[in-house]
């Protein structure tokens, strides 16, 4: 393409969104509507796969070694543990150091505990941590099987309940998103549709002096694009302005606790270029789906 | 040269449109297609810039059977090709010069070959002087005539007119044939479907009557032949 016909293109996509101001105006409004929901969305899923994300990583196998046990069937244990597929790091504490951790957790009431630094009545463990936290109870099972393991816990029922709730929870945003998006190019591709009725003539003429599809194409593409990029600004605004807002709010509260929100840099730009992306992308699907119906293709 | 070998056109709603078509003009002719409302005088047209394929038949065209042409295509067909209608088909937004301009934008012509093509044809249709209006400043022949300059801007060899002078007054209508006959002095094939009696019957050329979708008709010097 020469670089006079781009030019044109461009001149044309951009006259185009002012000489139908109306119509722009709507389509924008459509984009910005649409998008402002599916920011929302966005930045909450993000957050609570955030806050999974760091809850999950918290669910490991604790693997209690039978008593019995010799260092070399300890080290043979371990060996399988860390053989095992999905297996990301396998720690050792010994059944002293259990009893440390034991003392300390319970703070100054631990002190009783003491009395069994003498006799300690409890097994050395493997700490086990999967890849995927959704092996978690796949992996327990098998380590069961294995020689020389006394029990195998890992909060089973509760890790099961907590990842069928974040599994539901990210299925249910993203199908939310996925509605939202495709509301979207419907209600852009139908308010093109009416300028690009508005121009059938134009088309039509082109066709008739030799204009190549392509060519025609093109200005009605460039216009799509600018409605959606136009379109997500606001939405890009309010979204980020907001979570500004809450993020200073909420972090004093949650410091200490499972719920970390995303800081909010990187994730601003990322959302930011995320919703610039949505919105060129469903401005230009929504056009060139109006204009197809006008080129014999 | 335009030949057409027993050409069929059926529409979808079952109208047969043309029954059995064969016909040559040869490069430089001025032909004009006659025949009653309905008779498939426009489709005949529509068939020569491929707006519709034919049913069966060969409509060969400088070389190339337009009956099995891909769409894609078309758009290189029609840059040699004029294209005239009764509605003028101006956009009204643009000015004179930029709806003669537009058509060679579209192909992608060098804007120093745009305006040297654009001025000379404004010049052969006598409009120079008002390049800058716009549609709604003319006359209706005027509009013709900037439509007429947009056909022939890239130098096509065949014009096809659909009823040209359906809606000026016969004096403006004799302005307009006046331009067709010196663009086919200049060697440029001209085929005009018409119902103006008074042009075919005054400027004699040759004529092709269809009716019922054949050719009825087809005279060296021929005569309109219709009651008006």
């Amino acid at each position: 393409m020469r670089l006079n016909t781009l030019r044109r293109h461009f001149r044309e996509s951009f006259k185009s969104l002012g000489r139908n101001g109306w119509m722009t105006f709507a389509s924008i409004s459509a984009v910005t509507v649409t998008l402002l929901l599916v920011g929302v969305f966005l930045v909450i899923m993000l957050n609570i796969q955030h806050i999974t994300k760091q809850i999950e990583r918290d669910v490991e196998i604790r693997v209690h070694v039978d008593l019995s046990a010799t260092d070399a069937d300890k080290d043979a244990l371990r060996a399988k543990l860390e053989a095992f597929a999905g297996v990301e790091k396998v720690t050792y504490s010994s059944k002293d150091e259990e009893l440390q951790k034991l003392i300390d957790s319970f703070g100054e009431d631990g002190q009783s505990f003491r009395l069994f630094e003498q006799d300690n009545p409890l097994s050395d463990v493997f700490i086990v941590k999967a890849e995927n936290p959704l092996d978690t109870e796949k992996i327990a099972k098998q380590i069961e099987t294995l020689p020389s393991v006394s029990k195998v816990k890992y909060g089973k029922g509760q890790i099961e309940k907590l990842f069928a709730a974040t599994t539901t929870i990210r299925n249910v945003g993203l199908a939310l998103i996925v509605g939202l998006l495709f509301t979207a190019m419907f209600l852009i591709s139908n308010t093109i549709k009416i300028t690009i009725f508005a121009r059938r003539r134009e088309i039509e003429i082109m066709r008739l002096v030799g204009a190549t599809n392509g060519f025609i194409r093109w200005p009605f593409f460039l216009e799509g694009l600018w409605l959606g990029v136009l379109g997500s600004i606001v939405p890009i605004a309010i979204v980020l302005s907001a979570y500004s807002y809450t993020f200073d709010l909420l972090y004093p509260r949650l410091k200490d606790t499972f719920f970390q929100l995303l800081p909010f840099y990187p994730f601003a730009w990322q959302v930011a270029t995320v919703l610039v992306l949505l919105g060129a992308c469903i401005g230009m699907w929504g056009s060139l789906m109006s204009v197809r119906r006008f080129l014999k293709v | 040269m335009i030949e057409m070998q027993d050409v069929y056109k059926t529409y979808p709603n079952g109208v047969i449109a043309l029954n059995g078509i064969s016909v040559r003009i040869k490069q430089g002719e001025f032909v004009y297609v006659v025949g009653p409302s309905g008779a498939g005088k426009s489709t005949f047209i529509k068939m020569m810039y491929r707006e519709e394929k034919p049913t069966s038949g060969k409509i060969m065209i400088n070389g190339v059977n337009l009956a099995n042409i891909k769409n894609s295509k078309v758009p290189l067909l029609r840059r040699n090709i004029g294209i005239v209608f009764q509605d003028f088909k101006l956009l009204p937004k643009l000015t004179v010069y930029e709806n003669v301009a537009f058509a060679l934008e579209v192909i992608e012509e060098s804007p120093k070959n745009i305006r040297k093509r654009v001025m000379e044809v404004l010049d052969l249709v006598r409009l120079k002087h008002k390049a800058r209006f716009y549609p709604d400043e003319l006359s209706g022949g005027e509009q013709q005539r900037v439509s007429i300059a947009r056909s022939i801007v890239n130098n096509p060899a065949i014009v096809i007119a659909d009823e040209p002078t359906g809606n000026l007054d016969p004096d403006t209508s004799w302005e307009i044939m006046d331009i067709f006959e010196r663009i086919n002095d200049r060697g440029t094939t001209i085929v005009m479907a018409t119902h103006n009696r008074e042009i075919v019957n005054t400027i004699r050329r040759r004529v092709i009557a269809i009716e019922r979708g054949k050719i009825v008709r087809d005279e060296v010097k021929g005569e309109y032949g219709y009651e008006a």
